[in-house]
């Protein structure tokens, strides 16, 4: 294996991040910047491009990894996070980057974003919520509210409470949790900065609107608020914080300095020694 | 007392043996939880393994926990065997609690001997009803007079006396495992050992085993779960992400430690999804990765072994089978997985599909799996059973399989115009791995192009799906992908596979020595089906008998899918959990002589 580490690491753009294929996203689609901000947040971490791998799973926001330079991986669905943290776990070298939409993660994907956290595995986890399934053509997903009636399965909304992201991650135990907003990359690219150099799993929550199926959603540049405190670092203080929180709150909302999961190996014995255990 | 069972002389010991050598002896010990029967059976199978024995411990278990009932299946004998044999010569029962269980599990003969204990109640119907012999020992009573005497103990001198094993050699292994717990548990066990010899000399005779082998060479013992892990660490496994799962969990079990101590790492999933997720992931990082399962887990991981085949992802899944569908019986053996190995992918996913016939080969059969993925870039799944995974087995070196070359690695030399479905004579394309610079791509599970571009396009398809399906037909699998006994000019053949090919391998030397000539053909790779090579290994064959455990006659619908059989196939499937017994196959061959 050549390892580009040990060649002399040459100074990349945004752009050399980004592949020649064309998206396949609507215009307009929040999607794009958050290429554009991840882009920008590798070129600024100046890792080598063959020391990121890309995992998602599917729905339009799990598109990204063909739009990427970097290692990626593009499984099926709901299971990006049990794939990245297979990824992380054999080559802990590696820059592991976890990315979805909302059904992906937290609905068929939803008990390995539970685990995922409570593991603390040092990987990034750009969750891009739209609060739709755009894929399959506009139905509710768990982050949808429950009067949003234009989801042909629940013509009469879903009635039923939406998963909040920040609330259900704090409860796992996630140690990293910063929400962004697809409106605005560059708030966003600091956010991912900051998540991929947390030690341990990192949540970067991005209200990225679906034009689309939820025209609505262009109000949410007027929605959207920063915190600029400093972070919680207990899950309670975070909770409390957020307790009322309209889930506009863009910054880092909370970091921990919980250690990350990476079990120690020990090269003591080889296959063979193993023999020994086995004869009479 | 017969002085001969007291001496520690050896020629005494071998004259002894010589009046009446069995080449094999069937043992039975049975109880309700914490009598300790599993215990004996385990301590049975070590000695005779020291005293230079071949032999086979199965074990019987309802599903309780702790305690339930308990039965250690063991045959002894002085060669290899690799089956349980048709009936039990001797049958040592603790206690009858739950007898009823597991009674069908515990054939008996007219010559067999069936110790009781008289303070334990009657003996079952069942067992009077069979015809063996039944003699009283009171075993509770007896470990009473020892201070600190176990009941157990009392049981497994009796039968080492009864069978012919040498009761010091016991002493041994048992102080061995008891060193730990002081003189006075070691003295108790020492007084119950000589105390349950005694007694054992009063006792009817039961078959007793002829003397060792004088040369048996080189012996392990190993459980076929263990075998599995030994072999998924020799070809090199480096991760292992699994969710625990009756009877597979002792492969990870195994794997957990011995992975910690060489550079690798074995992670408990929060389920299966995730585990053969994570494989994947550590797999598509470069790691030789591999999960253990059995039939319900299986079934979860299927979405994702559609995905292992489209992106060209080597990895291993062990489906230790047990009763199915549903949660069936998980304590218990059945070879009813056949079809959703074979089958239960969606679209056209050629994988490979393996099976372990024996408990050492379970070890050649994993390495090999392991090799032939990695070269493949391919998952292949591995059918091993509850009763060769939880079956412990006295047995010669497992061999190892063919050496082949590892993961077809891209190189520098494609850096910047990288193709990583590179469309290639042999169907393998050079896999890049994460930290090589310029053949950064994207793995996936959506139909692409060789440079690993979605796309919808039906030349792309029909060009990848041929690619993926011509490397593992292409391949030159070798000698290994059945196990062939016999002569050119047998006209019968038993077609079978997995660990129905133990007692198929019995009835075929046992036909043989009788003069009908008998082929054995087991499969070791199920997929993809090697019509050439079996019609080669049929050739002469006028009379089929196919050998499966299963209900729905899983594997001769599979083979008649995908071979020309004989014009005359019989079939002898029968669901688990009961073994199928040598005397059952040959039965079906008699007709045919």
């Amino acid at each position: 294996m050549s390892d580009s580490q040990t060649a002399p690491a040459p100074l990349l753009t945004a752009q050399d991040f980004k592949s020649d294929i064309k998206p396949i996203w609507c215009p307009g689609c929040g999607d794009y910047s958050v290429l554009t901000a991840l882009a920008k947040a590798c070129a600024e971490l100046a890792r080598p491009r063959a020391r990121i791998a890309l995992i998602s799973g599917i729905g339009c926001s799990s598109r990204l990894p063909a739009y990427t330079n970097v290692y990626g991986f593009h499984g099926v669905h709901g299971r990006a996070l049990a794939l990245a943290t297979g990824v992380k776990l054999a080559r802990p070298d590696l820059t592991v980057i976890a990315a979805g939409g909302d059904g992906d993660g937290l609905s068929i994907g939803g008990n390995h974003f539970l685990h995922a956290c409570r593991r603390n595995v040092d990987m990034t986890y750009i969750l891009m919520d739209n609060q739709v399934y755009g894929m399959t053509k506009g139905q509710a997903s768990p982050t949808t509210a429950p009067d949003w009636c234009e989801g042909k399965l629940t013509p009469t909304g879903t009635g039923i409470a939406p998963v909040a992201p920040l609330q259900l991650a704090l409860a796992a135990g996630v140690g990293f949790f910063a929400r962004g907003f697809a409106g605005n990359p560059n708030e966003l690219a600091r956010l991912i900065v900051a998540g991929i150099t947390h030690p341990g799993f990192a949540v970067i929550h991005v209200l990225s609107p679906c034009v689309t199926f939820r025209a609505e959603q262009r109000g949410w540049k007027q929605a959207v608020h920063g915190f600029d405190g400093a972070p919680a670092t207990d899950p309670a203080t975070a909770m409390a914080r957020f307790a009322g929180d309209d889930g506009f709150t863009t910054g880092i909302l909370y970091a921990s300095a919980t250690p990350p999961f990476m079990p120690e190996r020990q090269m003591t014995m080889t296959a063979a020694d193993f023999d020994r255990g086995f004869i009479v | 007392m017969d002085i001969a069972h007291m001496n520690m002389d050896g020629t005494e010991i071998a004259r002894r043996d010589a009046r009446a050598g069995a080449e094999t002896v069937s043992l039975a010990i049975i109880g309700s939880g914490g009598a300790g029967a599993m215990r004996a059976g385990e301590i049975l199978l070590d000695v005779a393994a020291k005293a230079g024995f071949f032999g086979l411990m199965c074990r019987a278990m309802g599903p309780q926990i702790r305690g339930g009932e308990a039965a250690a299946l063991l045959r002894l004998a002085t060669a290899p065997v690799s089956s349980p044999d048709d009936h039990f010569d001797l049958l040592v029962a603790l206690d009858w609690e739950n007898f009823s269980r597991f009674a069908a599990e515990l054939p008996l003969a007219a010559g067999s001997l069936v110790l009781t204990d008289p303070d334990e109640g009657e003996v079952p119907a069942a067992i009077s009803e069979s015809g063996a012999r039944v003699a009283a020992l009171a075993m509770k009573k007896l470990a009473r007079t020892v201070p600190g005497g176990r009941v157990n103990v009392i049981a497994l001198a009796a039968a080492a006396t009864l069978i012919g094993l040498p009761v010091p050699l016991v002493g041994e292994v048992l102080a061995r495992q008891l060193g730990r717990k002081g003189d006075a548990v070691l003295a108790a066990s020492a007084a119950a050992l000589a105390l349950g010899e005694e007694v054992a000399a009063a006792l009817p005779p039961a078959r007793r085993l002829a003397p060792p082998p004088a040369a048996a060479g080189a012996r392990w013992v190993i459980s076929g779960n263990q075998a599995t892990g030994l072999g998924a660490l020799k070809a090199g496994i480096g991760f292992v992400a699994a969710y625990p799962i009756t009877p597979a969990t002792e492969v990870l079990e195994w794997m957990a430690p011995a992975l910690a101590k060489t550079g690798g790492l074995l992670v408990q999933a929060e389920d299966e999804l995730a585990a053969i997720n994570m494989v994947i992931g550590a797999s598509f990082a470069g790691t030789p990765s591999l999960t253990a399962t059995s039939g319900p887990g299986l079934a979860l991981m299927s979405e994702a072994l559609g995905l292992a085949v489209a992106s060209e992802t080597p990895l291993v899944v062990v489906d230790v089978m047990r009763g199915g569908p549903s949660t069936g019986i998980p304590t218990k053996s059945e070879q009813s997985d056949l079809d959703i190995a074979v089958h239960g992918l969606h679209g056209d996913a050629p994988h490979l599909v393996l099976a372990p016939n024996g408990i050492g080969d379970c070890l050649f059969t994993t390495q090999w799996a392991v090799a032939l993925a990695e070269r493949l870039q391919t998952p292949a799944i591995v059918l091993s059973d509850q009763a060769l995974g939880q079956s412990r087995a006295v047995i010669a070196p497992p061999p190892s399989p063919p050496a082949l070359p590892g993961r077809l690695l891209a190189t520098a030399a494609e850096a910047d115009h990288y193709q990583r479905y590179a469309v290639t004579a042999s169907g393998i394309s050079p896999m890049a791995v994460p930290g090589m610079a310029g053949t950064t791509y994207v793995a996936d599970g959506l139909e692409h192009t060789p440079r690993g571009i979605p796309s919808a396009q039906a030349s792309d398809h029909h060009t990848q799906l041929a690619k993926r399906a011509r490397k593992l037909e292409a391949f030159d699998y070798g000698a290994a992908w059945a196990d062939i006994e016999g002569e050119d000019g047998d006209e019968i053949a038993l077609l079978t596979w997995g660990s129905a090919t133990g007692p198929a391998r019995e009835a075929v030397r046992r036909a043989r020595r009788e003069g009908l000539m008998v082929r054995l053909i087991s499969l070791r790779l199920l997929l993809p089906a090697r019509p050439a090579a079996l019609a080669a290994a049929l050739a002469g064959v006028r009379r089929l008998l196919v050998v499966e455990q299963s209900h729905g006659r899983q594997f001769h619908k599979f083979l008649r899918a995908n071979y020309d059989l004989p014009a005359e196939v019989a079939v002898l499937s029968r669901p688990g959990p009961l073994p199928i017994r040598p005397a059952e196959i040959l039965a079906r061959l008699v007709p045919w002589e």
